[in-house]
This record gives structure tokens, C-alpha cells and sequence, in this order.
């Protein structure tokens, strides 16, 4: 007799989690739990790669020379590559200069360029007063120059300079005569008041054929220097306007024409000129016939 | 006294600590399911700005984003008795609920049914010794009450003041600050059986969860299937369970009495699994689908299935008439509800101003019960279903869910129970310092 057992069906499941199944889940729940899991350990885990592998020496030279090659490859491409050096807007000299203190040997990545410290160089150039430098496509260097344009000449110490009119030194200077359209300016401190000199210069137009130059005296104010040994002493504040004033008596009573050594403004309330020795003589000679007529 | 509020006080500070942390999770445990809800409790400033909502009740406060029901396996009368196949069944609401939340929770509050709840009045006062009610003399009124000898084994599960009384003036929420001369106090409590207790709290702590609080699932659902007049004027709530009916009776927003009746669905699921000589999970379904308590001549006529699967074709092709099925259902459901009715006069309740019932629970989804209950419980009878709270899924909305929500609502608005007021001085120990601070303000 067979027996059919119908009702012996595969035990039902039981729904319930097993205690371990249920503790896990509630584990994985946790925020901190989940966040370590799906951030800090693949981070940790890649980290710990990586150090083992970069902790070879050998591991580590190959990365670092495959890095250099990717590199070179790229950098030594011909689009890359700096061919000559135009410089525009500098004169013959300037620009020998310029190609002397910037040792570069074409042709050249321009990845290897470092145009900054390449502008600061040049910028020490005391002729320089602004550097542009780019790479253009065609493998140029191309450096844009302005001058420095110099505006006086600075005689100090037995040495001729050329100034800007800043006062920045622009060249050294071998003889007065090769700029002789330049105004001389001398003494000590003086290229630290060019703009001030510049201005005198321009105030005494009227006596510029007499002009020798200004002078800075004591490093505090200015003597304008004229033919014949004369000056114009001037003040510390307002020199200018001393200056006018001394020009304005010139022009109406020939002043400058007369026999005197200089006339001193330093104190402008009370203008003084001093005489030469034969003029003093001459004076009292005339006051003494003046005087003489009278007494007779 | 002390001793008996250590562990209500240290559920209390676990509670509020499970708010800061803003997950908890709220645990039925019932004779035919066991369902778990998880709140998330946010502010209700969360949404009042941008949809206009206020706060609804309290309800707005917290949101349930995960729920799950489990058949309850292990439990009779409400309590447990096998606790493994509890403790598993209460993995599976737990783990199911957590999974939809997509949150650990770690605090639980629990409710039970059965655990013969047993209630208490009491009633103390005490002279004032200024004229001002001050909080010292809450203190001191709540533990002037006579605790009557609750026994052995007995828990305290609520105790509750209902009601203040200055010198003649009743029906006090609030006495502080007001002055009279004698102040006396009514408390309501509430005690089940320890070892119920005990034995969910070691299920609970199986599952790696503190308990934060428990109650009463009568309580619990008074709380969220009376509405708020009924909860004011007097009304009882009847939580027809699967293996035990639960009683509350509220008024003034108080329970005042508490009870159960060991008898529930799923003796009516047995009488039925007797009758008709079938399985219980088949009389289960025939009373789900075709039952009832009241005939008419239509269910003569109506034959119902009952199958089987023996192999015997006459064994496995009975049917029986509805009329048959409602009249085994009958007689049990009119036991339960006449049994309520004894307890509610042995509790008074006729002498309460409004006389409302409110049935709820699995059990009172019988398709006819609104024509039998008032037969029995008198005119004011009516089938309740719980409120409705903010994320909870419509498969829980039904009545048998009553004391999930009440316990949510109960989570999120606790009533003061005599654990949460102050202690009295004279109960400090000696080298207190508030002992010290009385002194004093006393002395000075």
C-alpha cells in the first residue's frame, strides 16, 4: 500500500530574522556604520594600496619617470617650441643688454619658460621702464620694450649720469657734450628732486641762454648756476617762485647783466645781491663823486 | 515609595532622551499581531511655515515613517507566555519597521493588553503651611495618598492625578499659585502584573532595545479613538483585542478606571474552528469574510465553503449557511460585551454625565456589532476607528491599530504621572542638599 503523503509539505519559513541577521541589519542602520562603509573603507582601502605600492623604490622611480616622459612628450611638441627672440622698442645697445642677461638657448619648450622671473630680470635693467614678454604662435619670444626716456643730466662726483625724469638712472654718460641738449643738473641728493629741478629749468626760460645749470646745495635747496660765476641762490620752500621773482627784476632792470656774483633769495622777505670786489669799488667811486659834488 | 519610581523615572529620562535623538519606536504587542511604528519626531515648525498646518493636536509633532505588522506568535490573553516566538515575532515587526524607516531605533515604548490591569482610587490631602500652593505641596499631597496594598507581584503602570480640590473648590487642573488652606488630590492608579512586565522588558532587551515607556493598551487607545468632548464629558473606550478586551473610562481628559476581559477574537475564531471541525487559520478567514452577529433571512440562503483538505471529498466539501457561522459568532461576542458591561457597572459608569462607548479594536469590525452593542451597553454606542495620524500607511489606519496610534499620541504628549512631579523634601535623604536649601528658606 503506497503512502501518499499529502500534507507533509516543506516546513514553512520562519519570517522571523535570526538574531545575527537582525543585529547586522540594525548595524548597517547605524549612520556612522554605513558612512565608514561606503566612504572610509574603499578610501581606506585604495589609500593602504597605494602606499604599498609607492612604498617600492623601484614602483616609485618607474611613476616618477613615466611622469617626466608623458611630460617631455608633450612639452617637446614643435607647437611647443621657442624658436628666437624678437625685442621691440629698445635701442642697439639696450637690446644686446637684454639678450646678454637672458641666458636662453634656442630653440626651447615654452613649458620651460618662466616668463615672470624672465620680466623681472629685465625689469632690473636700469634702461627698462616696462617689459612685456609673451610667446606668440610661431615659436617667438617676443619681448615689447619701453624706455626709460632721460630727461637731465646728472653730474656728481666727477661722473655723468642720465636721469629720467623720475630720477631714476637711465646710463652713465662719457661726455656732457654727447647730450648737450639735456639740462645739467648737480650736487648731491639731486636726482632725488628731478621734477622739482624740471620745473626751475622750465621757470627760467627767459635766462636759459645764460644757464649753466641748477645745483643742489647741501642736499636741501638749489643754486641756479649762470655764465660769468654768477648763481641765483634760491629757498628750500617755493624755489620757484623765487626764481620768478629774480627773473621779473632781470627782465626790468637787466639785473643779471650787472657786475654781481649772486643774488642770494634764501630769505625771499629780503632779496640780497652780492657784488663783485671791482663792482663794490666802482660803486663807492661813484657814491664818492656823488657825495663829493654834493659836499662841494 | 522611592523604589517603586526608579524605573518609571529612568523610562521618563530614556524617553526624553530617545526625543532629542528624534526616533523612537512604538510596540504593540497583541494576542493575534504585533505591529511596530516608527516616529520621527521633528517640531512642528517643520511644516507650519510652508503648508500653514498647526499643530493638529500635537500630532504635527511627529511623523510615522515606518510600520509593520507581524502575526503575534507566543501570546495569550496579552501576555506573553512563549517568550522566544515572541521575541522573534517582535524582531520581525521591529526589523520590517526599521527597514522602511531606513533607521535604527534603539528606544521602544510598549504596550499591553492583558496582564489583569487593576485600578485604584486614591485620594489624599494635606493642610497648607502658607497660603500658596507651591509645587513642594503637590509634592507633598501626592505622597499624603493612602496606597492601598497593591501586592507581591504587582507593577505600577499609571498613576495619575485626575483631579485637585482646594479647600472646597473641585475640580482643579493646576492648584499652584492659588491659596486656600487644605489642599487634597485624587489619583487614579493603575497596576499590572510584574511579570508581564518583566517578561516583555527581557524580550524588548533580546531585541538590543531599552524600553523608554510603557501602558496601557486600554489607555493607549481611549487616547486616540475618543474624540475630545467624549474625553471630557466621561466616555469608556472598548479595545476588542484578539485575546483580551480592554476597558478605559475617561473623564476630564483623565483615565479613571481601567480593566480588561480576558476573552477576545480569537476565542470567537475558536468556537468557530470547534463548530465547524475546521482549522483555526480557516476559521480565522471564514470569520473575516463572511462573519457576523446578526442573521436575516438572506443568510439562510448564503452557503459558505469551508473546505478542508483531508482527501475525503464529503469531508472537504461541507458548507454551512451564514446563519449557522452568526449563530456560533453570536453567543461569544454577546459574552464579551456583556462581560464589559459588568465591569463598567461595577466601575459606575452610569453615574457619569455622558454615557458614551466607544468600541474598537480588531475584534469590533464584526459586520453587525453597532446593531448588537447597544443592546447590551446601552444607547450610546458607537464603532470607533483612531485618529488619524501625519505618514502612517492606510493598511494601519483600521481600528485594530486604535493602540499604536494612542501610544504615538501618548509618545508625543505623555500625561503627568506621579513620577514626574517633584519628590517632597522629607523624602530626600538626610544629607540632601535641597534638604539644605529648604532649611533655609525655612529659616530665613
Amino acid at each position: 500500500m503506497r503512502q501518499v503523503d499529502t500534507d507533509s509539505a516543506p516546513a514553512r519559513r520562519d519570517p522571523a530574522p535570526s538574531r545575527w541577521a537582525y543585529r547586522l541589519h540594525r548595524l548597517w542602520l547605524t549612520p556612522a556604520v554605513r558612512k565608514f562603509l561606503r566612504l572610509g573603507l574603499p578610501l581606506a582601502v585604495s589609500g593602504l594600496a597605494l602606499t604599498w605600492v609607492f612604498a617600492q623604490p623601484q614602483n616609485r622611480s618607474a611613476f616618477t619617470e613615466m611622469y617626466s616622459d608623458i611630460r617631455r612628450s608633450i612639452a617637446e611638441r614643435p607647437e611647443f617650441m621657442v624658436q628666437v627672440m624678437a625685442i621691440d622698442g629698445a635701442s642697439e645697445e639696450l637690446s644686446a643688454d637684454i639678450r646678454e642677461i637672458l641666458p636662453v638657448d634656442f630653440p626651447i619648450s615654452s613649458f620651460d619658460l618662466d616668463l615672470e622671473a624672465m620680466q623681472e630680470v629685465v625689469e632690473q635693467l636700469d634702461a627698462v621702464a616696462r617689459v612685456d614678454l609673451r610667446i606668440r604662435p610661431g615659436g617667438l619670444l617676443q619681448i615689447d620694450v619701453t624706455e626709460r626716456i632721460p630727461a637731465v643730466v646728472w653730474r656728481v662726483q666727477g661722473m655723468l649720469e642720465l636721469l629720467d625724469e623720475a630720477g631714476r638712472r637711465v646710463a652713465a654718460l662719457y661726455a656732457r657734450t654727447d647730450r648737450a641738449d639735456l639740462p645739467l643738473i648737480a650736487g648731491l641728493g639731486a636726482d632725488r628732486e628731478v621734477p622739482e629741478a624740471l620745473e626751475l629749468i622750465a621757470a627760467a626760460g627767459p635766462i636759459a641762454d645764460r644757464m649753466r645749470g641748477v645745483l643742489r646745495v647741501g642736499e636741501r635747496r638749489w643754486d641756479v648756476v649762470l655764465d660769468r660765476d654768477q648763481r641765483i641762490m634760491l629757498p628750500e620752500t617755493r624755489p620757484v617762485d623765487a626764481l620768478e621773482q629774480v627773473i621779473a627784476l632781470h627782465q626790468a632792470q637787466e639785473l643779471l647783466a650787472r657786475d654781481l656774483a649772486a643774488v642770494d633769495m634764501r630769505n625771499p622777505a629780503r632779496p640780497t645781491l652780492r657784488m663783485r670786489p671791482h663792482a663794490v669799488e666802482e660803486l663807492h667811486r661813484i657814491k664818492g663823486i656823488e657825495l663829493g659834488d654834493i659836499l662841494q | 515609595m522611592t523604589d517603586l519610581y526608579e524605573s518609571q523615572r529612568a523610562m521618563r529620562a530614556m524617553r526624553k532622551a530617545a526625543l532629542q535623538r528624534g526616533v523612537i519606536a512604538i510596540l504593540d504587542v497583541g494576542t493575534s499581531k504585533i505591529a511596530c511604528l516608527v516616529l520621527r519626531f521633528d517640531g512642528p515648525e517643520q511644516y507650519r511655515e510652508n503648508d500653514g498646518v498647526g499643530s493638529l493636536a500635537g500630532q504635527s509633532a511627529f511623523r510615522v515613517i515606518g510600520a509593520a505588522t507581524t502575526r503575534s506568535r507566543g501570546v495569550r490573553f496579552g501576555e506573553i507566555s512563549a517568550m522566544n516566538e515572541t521575541e522573534r515575532a517582535v524582531r520581525t515587526a521591529v526589523q520590517a519597521a526599521q527597514k522602511m524607516a531606513n533607521v535604527r531605533v534603539d528606544h521602544v515604548i510598549a504596550c499591553l493588553s492583558g496582564a489583569m490591569p487593576r485600578s485604584y482610587g486614591l485620594a489624599g490631602s494635606i493642610d497648607l503651611h502658607d497660603a500658596t500652593v507651591t509645587e513642594q505641596d503637590v509634592a507633598r499631597v501626592l505622597a499624603s495618598c493612602e496606597v492601598p496594598d497593591l501586592g507581591e507581584t504587582r507593577h505600577v503602570l499609571h498613576a495619575q492625578p485626575v483631579n485637585f480640590a482646594l479647600d472646597h473648590r473641585s475640580g482643579l487642573n493646576d492648584p499652584r499659585g492659588q491659596i486656600g488652606n487644605r489642599l487634597a488630590c485624587d489619583m487614579h492608579l493603575m497596576t499590572i502584573d510584574g511579570d508581564a512586565v518583566q517578561n516583555l522588558l527581557y524580550c524588548i532587551k533580546r531585541c538590543d532595545m531599552e524600553l523608554a515607556g510603557i501602558a496601557s493598551s486600554a489607555y493607549a487607545s481611549g487616547i486616540s479613538s475618543l474624540v475630545e468632548d467624549e474625553q471630557e464629558l466621561g466616555a469608556a473606550c472598548v479595545d476588542m483585542g484578539g485575546g483580551s478586551t480592554g476597558l478605559s473610562i475617561f473623564m476630564k481628559k483623565h483615565m479613571i478606571y481601567a480593566d480588561s476581559v480576558r476573552l477576545g477574537g480569537e476565542h470567537v475564531t475558536s468556537d468557530i474552528s470547534k463548530g465547524l471541525q475546521v482549522s483555526l487559520a480557516t476559521a480565522e478567514r471564514i470569520k473575516t469574510v463572511h462573519g457576523g452577529v446578526v442573521a436575516t433571512g438572506m443568510d439562510d440562503r448564503e452557503r459558505i465553503e469551508i473546505g478542508g483538505d483531508t482527501g475525503d471529498w464529503e469531508h472537504d466539501r461541507r458548507t454551512v449557511s451564514r446563519a449557522e457561522l452568526i449563530g456560533i459568532m453570536r453567543p461569544r461576542v454577546e459574552e464579551i460585551l456583556e462581560e464589559v458591561r459588568e465591569r463598567l457597572d461595577a466601575a459606575g459608569f452610569e453615574h457619569l454625565p455622558s454615557q458614551q462607548i466607544v468600541l474598537t479594536g480588531g475584534a469590533s469590525q464584526i459586520p453587525g456589532l453597532d446593531g448588537l452593542a447597544p443592546k447590551i451597553l446601552g444607547n450610546q454606542v458607537r464603532i470607533g476607528r483612531p485618529l488619524r495620524v501625519q505618514g502612517l500607511p492606510q493598511a494601519a489606519t483600521g481600528a485594530a491599530f486604535a493602540s499604536c496610534v494612542g501610544l504615538s499620541l501618548f509618545a508625543a504628549h505623555p500625561q503627568d504621572e506621579w513620577w514626574d512631579f517633584e519628590m517632597p523634601i522629607e523624602r530626600y535623604p538626610a544629607r540632601s542638599l535641597r534638604r539644605a536649601v529648604k532649611w533655609f528658606k525655612d529659616n530665613w
